[in-house]
């Protein structure tokens, strides 16, 4: 069942918080074992949050539009006094001191915090497998990666163990596990949801954004994060774009470029696709055209400097002074040098030394410096494209979800595996991939649609058009039995 | 890949990368420097596409928000309760974190 029913049926006195929970912490404990969608679950302090939510709606109290809906948040997420690793050895254990605002806007709309689920390091990678505490499985196929960074609160959704999640969104963290796990994703315009107590990778690049199985989930969770927060001085000082309020009016007369970069070496399967939502979209009205942004191509390389320069700044505070892990030495300095060794894996390293390298003397010109005014090229080509597109559209991932093991050897093969979604970050863009049917394997196919900023009530109503013509798509093999059959038969019907 | 060894090699070394490495506060093993020397190289040769871009005259994006100063007013307001925040650090000694001896001699 997903999110609005849930809700609808608390708020009517259909069903109580309490048993929602009840049912969902079950399907965690049947499921979680093999898939691993979660660092920490939550039974005590959940069961507590849906008692007061049916508690106060027997005062005749409305808890909100999420009432008594379970949600799992992504690690890197922090939660007062309940461990918020991001996945890494440096901070296991760490209980942050507050709530970032994301969760508190969850618990004020009746949501209820079910766990912290599993990512790559610190949102490092895009397959989870980057995890200091094992990889997350895909629930379509056990063999195969969910996707990454946020892969266990795509995964869990998408398995059917809560209806909704929490990710965030630095290249593609959100969308391309959405995609690959056949769930709906969205990274948000930078600025609309609050970064407060989102552990930092990329400040410039973050976002933290919803997971859903349906477009109308999805943008009622963004309805409910979004909007402006002092505590976070990028926070937009500006009424928000409306989503699941204008859902359903449909995309006559919209115009939709199909951005040709954007399926330049996708998989035929997923081009197909592609090309399938673009006709939906024709179908119900609006105006189709192919369009060109060839500055796109420049996104990856760009992304993979700029991204780590800022993640070797932001990581430096794991020193072993306040917080996390500390591997005692005689000096400060030889302290801070074992800690990071001993506290950081691989992927971290590998970026914090990247970024390091690209801002030190002699290549910060080179490297970083041309980086940032790529960036700029990247931001004109796109403000081009939308002089005569309101929306664009193209492939959310080159592939399906691959096997286990298959890239964590080849870091740069596994960046490739971004190339569809990081220019979105790079321009602070929204954008919202939508599952579209499968490959030749069963495997999950997304697509994804694209807009200027603060222009997330056109994507939404593009983005219900194109789910509402989505072909079937398959019943994930690890999934909730009272749940599971959800997606599919939703979309099945229409 | 192997046609660009030997340029990677000489984009970045393992004596760069142990440069690196004591920059960013990270002690790294031999076989690490070895490995990320070069992976490194290989993901620097990708990006290495941005410097061949006409960016001349381009002004630099550092964040996407027409932004500049974000202001308030300077009024006091309670912040984090300074004895959960200690009893996260690895080790704190009379209302401080305690860290081994950073300037001077060790004692």
């Amino acid at each position: 069942m997903n999110a609005s029913e849930l809700a609808g049926r608390v708020r009517t006195g259909e069903t109580r918080a309490v048993d929602v929970l009840e049912q969902h912490l079950r399907a965690i404990e049947e499921c979680d074992g093999e898939l691993h969608a979660f660092l920490t679950v939550l039974g005590d302090t959940a069961r507590s949050e849906a008692r007061e939510i049916d508690r106060r709606l027997g005062a005749g109290e409305d808890p909100g539009p999420l009432a008594g809906v379970p949600v799992a948040v992504k690690d890197n997420l922090c939660t007062r006094g309940v461990p918020t690793t991001c996945a890494s050895r440096i901070l296991e254990g760490w209980l942050p001191p507050y709530d970032a605002t994301v969760v508190k806007r969850l618990r004020g709309a009746g949501a209820v915090v079910v766990g912290k689920t599993n990512l790559d390091e610190f949102a490092m990678g895009s397959s989870t497998e980057n995890s200091a505490f094992g990889p997350t499985r895909n629930p379509h196929d056990p063999r195969r990666v969910p996707g990454g960074s946020s892969g266990g609160s795509a995964a869990a959704v998408a398995a059917g163990l809560v209806p909704i999640a929490l990710g965030s969104d630095t290249g593609g963290s959100i969308r391309q596990p959405a995609a690959l796990c056949g769930v709906v994703g969205l990274k948000p315009t930078y600025g609309t949801v609050s970064r407060y107590g989102l552990v930092a990778f990329a400040s410039s690049l973050d976002q933290v954004g919803p997971f859903a199985r349906t477009v109308a989930d999805a943008a009622t969770l963004f309805d409910v994060i979004s909007g402006h927060d002092p505590l976070d001085s990028t926070s937009l000082e500006r009424p928000n774009p409306l989503a699941l309020a204008r859902l359903e009016e449909g995309v006559d007369g919209m115009r939709v470029g199909v951005v040709v970069e954007l399926l330049d070496g996708a998989d035929a399967s997923v081009v197909k696709r592609v090309h399938e939502a673009a006709e939906a979209l024709a179908a119900a009205g609006a105006n189709v055209e192919e369009c060109s942004v060839p500055e796109v191509s420049y996104a990856l390389p760009a992304y993979y400097l700029l991204a780590p320069a800022e993640a070797s700044s932001n990581l430096a505070r794991y020193d072993g002074v306040r917080y996390g892990l500390r591997v005692d030495a005689s000096s400060a300095e030889a302290m801070n040098g074992a800690t990071r060794a001993v506290g950081f894996g691989p992927e971290v390293k590998r970026r914090i030394m990247l970024g390091t390298y690209v801002l030190s003397a002699g290549y910060y010109d080179a490297y970083y410096g041309q980086a940032q005014k790529v960036r700029t090229l990247i931001i004109r080509a796109f403000a081009r494209a939308y002089e005569q597109a309101d929306v664009l559209l193209g492939a959310t991932t080159p592939t399906t979800a691959f096997e286990l093991g298959s890239k964590v050897d080849d870091p740069l093969a596994m960046y490739l595996s971004d190339v569809c979604t990081v220019p979105t970050n790079l321009a602070g863009h929204p954008a919202i991939t939508v599952p579209f049917g499968v490959d030749d394997l069963a495997l999950p196919v997304g697509v994804q649609l694209l807009a200027p900023a603060l222009g997330e009530t056109s994507m939404f109503q593009a983005a219900a058009v194109i789910e509402g013509a989505a072909p079937a798509g398959a019943l994930p093999q690890i999934c909730a039995p009272t749940i599971g059959a959800g997606p599919t038969s939703t979309r099945g019907e229409r | 890949m192997n046609e660009h060894g030997s340029a990677r090699s000489e984009r970045l070394t393992r004596e760069d990368a142990a440069y690196v490495a004591r920059l960013a506060r990270v002690d790294l093993t031999e076989d690490e420097l070895d490995l990320y020397a070069g992976q490194l190289a290989a993901v620097l040769d990708h990006a290495a596409q941005v410097a061949a871009i006409a960016t001349s005259g381009v002004e630099p994006t550092a964040h996407t928000l027409p932004l500049r100063n974000v202001l308030r007013d300077d009024v006091v307001r309670p912040s984090l309760e300074r004895e959960e925040v200690l009893a996260q650090a690895p080790r704190a000694e009379d209302g401080r974190f305690w860290v081994p001896r950073i300037l001077g001699e060790s004692p």
